[in-house]
């Protein structure tokens, strides 16, 4: 491997903010400090102006493979990751068949060997992702799975999920709830309210994803087992998620950038682009998931990254599948709208702080941190982005590298770009352009 | 003058006073020995019908016919949707034929407004799933002003399934818009979750409404919202919410009695009201044609002229 000196950026990670280059060498951090050489043989690029941090973590990306590889591949979908500053990401189970066994993680991470960014693959919690029996977790847990979800569907059953909490805490796993009661969601396809009122839409009340949270929250309480809240989207889902910090229980949450950007409002169109599950809420919520965010009740940024091909959002609202696009635009959606240093309307976030939500914290919480979103030092592995935080940008759906268009944010003005990423000290993207 | 009607708020107010205005003078060409004028011969109308529907769609036709339009039938049953055909693969597909109109009926809500945004001719919503259904909306405003005259300060109860009924959502659009003051009366269960921005009154209570109202529309209730627990029974809800022969009694004089068909008779309505002399169910079906010539002529005619 090329020695490469990453050079005049400012390095950004849990333990600061400080002007230093960094030196790369055989897939590691060689040295971080000023006035660093490449050497000889070296390639330096120029990092001035910009930033230099972990690579990003996403804890929640449906990457659609096996079995929907029209929608998105393993290798599409993390080299939108790349692009977007990930060096890794969490693939959600929701495949066909599921991720469910050893046999299908296995496939997954053979498929990812030779990806743009690093997969690794959540487990489900049930067989089949069909809340009826507990899925192989001992042997997904040995192939290196540390979540496990049923995404896509929450586990209805509260004795099965305390099983499962009982169960997952002994192999270090954790629980990732997608917190939504389907007696009360059922036949919704936009947020009950308003909205939904006037579109004639059926609606999801923000209930049915508050009672699953509170019902978690409690069976935390219950086992002491660590639960993961996936996409809160209610202003009720935070505050309970914040009581029960308070309380020093286990659990951790994420918030996706679509619940702070966007409300029920822009379906008015009928654009079924603007389906997700669970669904854009009130302007309300979305003060609360910047508030969640600002004040620590959410610990993370994660995309729900959800590709679909045009054919199945030209469908009629209701019929169209949920999901949007989000690995290319969550970067620059949390510092054009949450850091808001160019006309954003954000809450002021600083910088560190988004890229903790974007970077160390999520790994964290997916058991990563030894090899992604550390600090940047001498001795780590090199997973990296190198972000231009002045760049502007107009969202081209065409131009996006994710095998689907889906994008909710179409034409839309972005403030911060990844110029470059490194994973495991190779460029993967190289100037805004993707290398593998 | 809008490309099309999606809902009732895309006419304005004074869209819907223009479509008042033609409805009158094709209501004279209706009552013609020869109901039939050329106004839009060499234009074609496509029905596309993704939903059961008679009298609508037989409404749309009729009109179109009598504008000397050129009509054709999208049969759902036997075309390429069947064949897995997307939605909008299936619309470019007619309008490659030549189009000038779509009616769109689907019970989907929004079919009509995506409709629009992929084709070139005038959408027409026939009715898209809780939605709207703006010509019936216009063709309530009509009759009823054929016996209140103006609807401004007049006022008018919608009885029943507000919730699931694309006409409550179009019918109180366009009553607001002439002025009317409207008041909503069903259980809450069959109310929309908000009623945020919609210029209306509820009440719970029908005998209470009913003396002080110009006009009543009744809304169909459906067998299938007993097996969803939003009422327990029909028999229940006629008790509270249906309009019985001794509820049609506290009506003022000169009070009108509507519903949008097909009437469950019965259940919301009993079936001596729907034949007494305040209904005009029968009235509404008439005028229907003629608001749907009024509405083509708007979408279409303008630009016919050379």
């Amino acid at each position: 491997m090329t020695r490469l000196l990453v050079r005049g950026g400012t390095v950004v990670d849990e333990t600061g903010t400080r002007r230093a280059d960094v030196l790369i060498d055989g897939g590691a951090i060689a040295a971080v400090g000023e006035g660093l050489r490449a050497g000889d043989a070296g390639r330096v690029l120029d990092a001035g102006g910009c930033l230099v941090a972990p690579g990003l973590v996403d804890l929640h990306a449906h990457l659609r493979q096996p079995g929907h590889e029209e929608a998105e591949t393993i290798e599409t979908g993390a080299r939108a990751a790349a692009l977007g500053g990930y060096t890794a990401v969490v693939a959600m189970p929701n495949t066909e068949p599921a991720i469910d066994c050893a046999s299908v993680v296995r496939d997954v991470l053979e498929l990812a060997a030779t990806a743009a960014c690093a997969v690794h693959p959540a487990g489900a919690i049930t067989a089949g992702r069909a809340g009826a029996r507990l899925a192989p977790m001992a042997e997904m847990a040995a192939l290196g799975v540390r979540l496990f979800t049923d995404d896509g569907a929450g586990v209805q059953d509260g004795r099965l999920m305390r099983r499962a909490l009982e169960y997952g805490s002994a192999l270090g796993a954790t629980l990732a709830q997608h917190c939504e009661d389907d007696s009360l969601a059922a036949g919704g396809h936009l947020h009950e309210g308003e909205w939904s009122s006037r579109l004639g839409i059926p609606g999801i009340p923000a209930e049915a994803e508050e009672l699953m949270v509170a019902r978690d929250v409690a069976l935390c309480r219950l086992t002491g087992a660590p639960v993961h809240f996936l996409h809160l989207s209610t202003a009720g889902s935070i505050a309970l998620v914040r009581t029960a910090k308070a309380e020093g229980l286990a659990v951790t949450a994420e918030a996706a950038p679509h619940h702070f950007t966007l409300t029920a409002a822009a379906a008015a169109g009928y654009d079924p682009v603007y389906k997700v599950n669970p669904p854009l809420r009130t302007d309300a919520d979305v003060a609360a998931v910047r508030a969640g965010l600002a004040d620590g009740a959410i610990d993370a940024i994660a995309t729900d990254h959800a590709p679909h091909p045009p054919e199945a959002k030209e469908a009629p609202f209701d019929q169209a599948p949920p999901g949007m696009l989000g690995l290319e635009t969550a970067l620059a959606l949390g510092l054009t709208e949450l850091v808001g240093g160019h006309g954003g309307a954000g809450p002021g976030l600083g910088v560190e702080a988004l890229l903790g939500l974007l970077s160390w914290q999520p790994a964290r919480i997916a058991g990563l941190t030894g090899e992604h979103g550390g600090p940047v030092e001498a001795g780590r592995g090199a997973n990296l982005c190198v972000i231009d935080p002045d760049a502007t940008w107009t969202v081209d759906p065409d131009r996006l590298a994710s095998r689907s268009r889906n994008t909710p944010y179409a034409g839309r003005a972005m403030t911060g770009r990844v110029r470059h990423t490194l994973l495991r000290g190779e460029l993967v993207v190289l100037d805004g352009e993707a290398q593998r | 003058m809008t490309r099309h009607l999606l809902a009732i708020d895309d006419l304005g107010d004074d869209g819907i006073e223009e479509v008042l205005r033609l409805t009158e003078s094709f209501v004279e060409v209706s009552e013609r020995a020869i109901p039939k004028v050329p106004t839009l011969r060499g234009r074609t109308v496509v029905s596309l019908f993704y939903e059961e529907s008679t009298r609508t769609r037989l409404s749309f036709e009729a009109a179109a016919k009598r504008l000397s339009a050129d009509t054709m039938n999208f049969n759902v049953g036997a075309s390429a949707v069947a064949k897995g055909e997307s939605l909008r693969d299936t619309v470019l597909t007619i309008e490659a034929m030549g189009v000038d109109a779509v009616i769109v009926r689907h019970a989907s809500a929004g079919v009509p407004v995506q409709v629009a945004r992929w084709v070139e001719a005038s959408v027409i919503n026939a009715g898209d799933g809780w939605h709207e259904h703006p010509t019936q909306a216009l063709l309530d405003c009509y009759t009823l002003r054929e016996r209140l005259g103006s609807l401004d300060g007049r006022r008018i109860a919608i009885v029943g399934d507000v919730k699931h009924s694309r006409v409550a959502r179009s019918d109180v659009a366009a009553f607001a818009s002439l002025g009317a003051d409207v008041v909503l009366v069903a259980p809450p269960t069959l109310l929309p979750p908000s009623l945020v921005g919609w210029p209306v009154e509820v009440s719970h209570d029908l005998d209470e409404v009913l003396p002080k109202v110009d006009a009543v529309v009744l809304l169909r209730m459906q067998q299938e919202r007993q097996n969803e627990a939003l009422v327990p029974s029909l028999r229940e809800y006629t008790a509270t919410y249906g309009l019985t022969r001794r509820r049609a009694g506290l009506l003022s004089d000169g009070a009108v009695v509507m519903h949008p068909g097909p009437m469950n008779r019965g259940v919301e309505i009993a079936a001596d009201v729907a034949d007494l002399a305040c209904s005009v169910v029968t009235r509404q079906v008439a005028n229907g044609v003629a608001v749907r010539m009024a509405v083509l002529f708007l979408l279409l005619a303008a630009e016919a002229r050379p």
